[in-house]
């Protein structure tokens, strides 16, 4: 296995009790500031309507629609208000406990789908394949995932298939720069899938240790795109029946209910391993991971909190949950 | 799960329209489930609890109980109300000022900020005859200038030279020099994206805004944006202030509710919406418009225009006139097929026609899907032309040669066979039913009553 993020993953998640002591006022504190702006609104309602009261109907509806306002999306809302009204009902609570015990809900629902990237070192070279909608964050997260890697001491070539998108060539070759990672590119509007092909060829000869293609970002309705991203699969196929090992797919998380639609088609379509969350650090929640996480089930590799090269961490299901819950901006600042 | 608001709304109404009378109760029942529709839409829960509260005030009362259908009119109100606050009539860009007039582009990071400055500079190119001056101010994201340069170049529009280590408002400065010293109309200044709630690249903005004094600000918002389009809008307009909004990936399948959200937080008109990936795929909002796809009545006029862009006249000619002798055939059928596949596919077709929450479902266990009409129009390619013109002809022996010709098997060339049958009977059908039998009961009307199992 090739370990990111220097292997502290593992060691973050099961001490979840302190993770600012091994990465201080860096991702966390990032994830925090800016889930915490978002937050604030949401878990100062819920103090709101929790303070020393009776839990009683109106309430739980209330509590509803502060997760719906989260982007959880309706289904899910009621079903967690459902959940905490069977415990509940009736019962004096106060603020923190109904946040804490929302709060292990969704963890609990997010747990499963929280793993790190499966990078297997085994094979030479793992193709990622990244996927997503336009403007979802595919080549900045390339960018990210490059640095990383050298980091680990991987050796990484870059396959830039968009060729639509005018400056996606350029831009991924300044990542490539920063981050010395030879980036194969061609002419505008050039077939992407004979790009992917070349690239696997290259990257084998060179025996790189990771190719990454980035394509152009597709709405999900959009039938030939969506059959042009199928050609890049299956002509990475004839170079190698196993690649792409790993598909990616980017989701931004200020998508809404719209999310659950990406994720059905391009998971139909090019069965995507697991999914990028980006742009955490914004006021968008991202609420609605709850919901694919239990509709799905994929995992979700990552997070992107910034712009920088270190802004890609590894998801935690707990922090996530706590942090949406405003839970930890109050307990640690 | 998500067949979007006008499958929801479309429900709902059903079982308003088949009740004679409307009760409080039932405008209640129905609320909530336009309460649901609209979320799952995305549109922002303020915004939902307000729209709710007034239609609920309008719809319960004399007005329903009064009218013949009351379901009907439920439906009316809901729709103009939904018209309203989407912003009565389309606005156009606001181009009144000494030239050079500036145009600030705000938003997100990938909310389509470049892509649409390009196509607004193509828009004033073309329709109003501007002499436009792109400038990107985007010094963050690797190659966004160069980005913008070469859109400049796709839609002949000039872009600012790039002078490496400059920042935006040096740049915005620059670029109004520029214009004034060059004589151009407009100049569109295209800024990084941005989080709303990030105090320095918001001051940044407000830098550029103080230093150009813009006459349009445009926040360009993503059509997918979730509950999160309050705070982004707020924000903007708080901090920046903006003049009208531009609603970028309409043509994706997202029901646009940021669209309700955005407009009535910010009290500003949607502006232009962009509607795919080639430059010049931008129009005019039509609050109408948007409103009776969401209430499932369908874009039809999106439709109409969309067919007279590809269907070929004569060809269409052709195939009206064979269906109207009633002497509908393969080749007819195989027309029929390269015309769907032409605009878009069938999923393309079906967002924009009304009613079509229950027939989608329909067509689901019909099969139909891209592949299977280019395989059908293969097996109909090989076949003669007599037997295009005569089915009766295809007997056993020849079936095997045109499955074989086409690459597929008997049992496909049956399975066509059986469909041209169902829309020759179709065909009759909608003879019978005439042009007002067709308005009344809409499409449904031809589906057969049950799905066959396949």
């Amino acid at each position: 296995m090739i370990r990111l993020w220097g292997g502290k993953t593992t060691k973050d998640q099961s001490d979840g009790q302190q993770p600012e002591a091994t990465s201080g006022s860096g991702w966390l504190g990032r994830l925090k500031s800016g889930l915490t702006k978002s937050s604030s609104r949401l878990s100062d309602g819920i103090s709101g309507i929790f303070t020393r009261k009776k839990l009683d109907h109106a309430t739980l509806e209330e509590l509803e629609e502060l997760l719906i306002a989260a982007d959880l999306g309706p289904g899910t809302a009621a079903k967690l208000t459902a959940g905490l009204a069977r415990s509940r009902l009736g019962k004096e609570v106060t603020a923190e406990e109904v946040r804490g015990l929302l709060a292990a809900d969704i963890a609990g629902i997010l747990a499963p789908v929280a793993r790190p990237l499966p990078l297997d070192s085994s094979c030479r070279p793992q193709v990622i394949l990244m996927v997503g909608v336009n403007g979802t964050g595919k080549t900045t997260t390339i960018g990210k995932l490059a640095w990383q890697l050298r980091d680990e001491d991987c050796s990484v070539m870059i396959a830039a298939c968009d060729t639509f998108r005018a400056g996606a060539v350029s831009q991924l070759q300044v990542w490539g720069e920063r981050t010395g990672s030879p980036v194969m590119a061609r002419e505008a509007g050039a077939d992407a899938a004979g790009l992917a092909f070349e690239s696997l060829e290259r990257a084998r000869r060179d025996q790189a240790d990771v190719l990454m293609i980035d394509t152009a970002g597709r709405l999900q309705n959009k039938a030939n795109l969506m059959a042009e991203l199928q050609k890049i699969v299956r002509v990475l196929k004839k170079l190698d029946p196993s690649a792409p090992h790993l598909t990616l797919l980017t989701l931004d998380a200020t998508t809404g209910q719209n999310a659950h639609a990406q994720v059905e088609v391009f998971k139909d379509m090019v069965q995507v391993s697991g999914i990028i969350v980006t742009k955490l650090d914004g006021s968008a929640r991202g609420g609605v991971l709850v919901a694919l996480a239990e509709r799905f089930g994929l995992p979700v590799y990552a997070i992107g909190v910034g712009e920088g090269v270190e802004d890609l961490r590894p998801f935690d299901a707990q922090a996530f949950a706590r942090t949406l819950l405003g839970l930890d901006a109050v307990a640690g600042g | 799960m998500f067949d979007g608001l006008s499958g929801r709304l479309g429900e709902i109404f059903d079982r308003l329209t088949r009740r004679g009378a409307l009760s409080e109760d039932d405008v209640n029942a129905a609320m909530r489930e336009v309460r649901i529709a609209l979320l799952e839409a995305d549109v922002a829960l303020p915004v939902v609890k307000d729209f709710i509260a007034e239609v609920k005030e309008r719809a319960v009362g004399q007005e329903v109980l009064r009218s013949v259908t009351p379901g009907q009119q439920v439906i009316k109100i809901v729709h103009d109300h939904l018209v309203e606050m989407l912003g009565a009539q389309g606005s156009q860009l606001n181009l009144n000022a000494t030239p050079p007039v500036p145009i600030l582009m705000v938003g997100l990071q990938g909310s389509g900020k470049t892509t649409t400055t390009a196509k607004i500079a193509l828009r004033l190119k073309t329709r109003e005859r501007k002499k436009v001056l792109m400038a990107s101010l985007d010094t963050r994201r690797p190659a966004a200038q160069e980005q913008l340069a070469v859109l400049g170049q796709q839609v002949e529009v000039a872009t600012l030279a790039i002078v490496a280590g400059q920042g935006p408002v040096e740049i915005a400065k620059r670029a109004l020099t520029t214009a004034r010293l060059e004589g151009y109309d407009v100049v569109m200044l295209d800024t990084a994206g941005r989080l709303a709630i990030n105090d320095e690249l918001m001051a940044e903005v407000v830098a550029i805004r103080d230093a150009t004094g813009p006459v349009e600000t445009l926040l360009v918002v993503d059509a997918m944006t979730g509950q999160d389009a309050v705070t982004v809008a707020t924000n903007f307009e708080n901090r920046v202030g903006v003049t009208g909004i531009v609603l970028t990936r309409v043509d994706g399948d997202a029901r646009g509710g940021a669209a309700l959200s955005m407009r009535k937080v910010t009290g500003k008109p949607i502006k232009l919406i962009g509607v795919g990936e080639r430059v010049d795929a931008l129009e005019a909002f039509h609050p109408d418009r948007i409103a009776g796809r969401i209430l499932g009545m369908g874009d039809v006029v999106s439709l109409v225009e969309k067919a007279a862009e590809t269907i070929e006249q004569a060809e269409a000619e052709k195939l009206a006139e064979k269906m109207q002798k009633g002497t509908f055939d393969l080749d007819a059928m195989a027309a029929q097929f390269r015309q769907i596949r032409k605009m878009g596919g069938m999923q393309g077709l079906l967002g924009m026609m009304p009613g079509i929450g229950k027939l989608k479902n329909q067509l689901k266990d019909a099969n139909i899907d891209e592949k299977v009409l280019k395989r059908q129009e293969a097996i109909i390619s090989s076949m003669t032309k007599a037997e295009r013109r005569d089915v009766k002809l295809l007997n056993a022996s020849r079936r095997r040669r045109i499955a074989a010709g086409s690459g597929t098997s008997v049992q496909e060339v049956n399975k066509l066979l059986k469909q041209f049958q169902d829309m020759q009977a179709m065909m009759k059908q909608a003879k019978k039913l005439g042009q007002k039998g067709l308005a009344r009961h809409g499409l449904g009307a031809l589906m057969p009553k049950q799905p066959r199992g396949r």
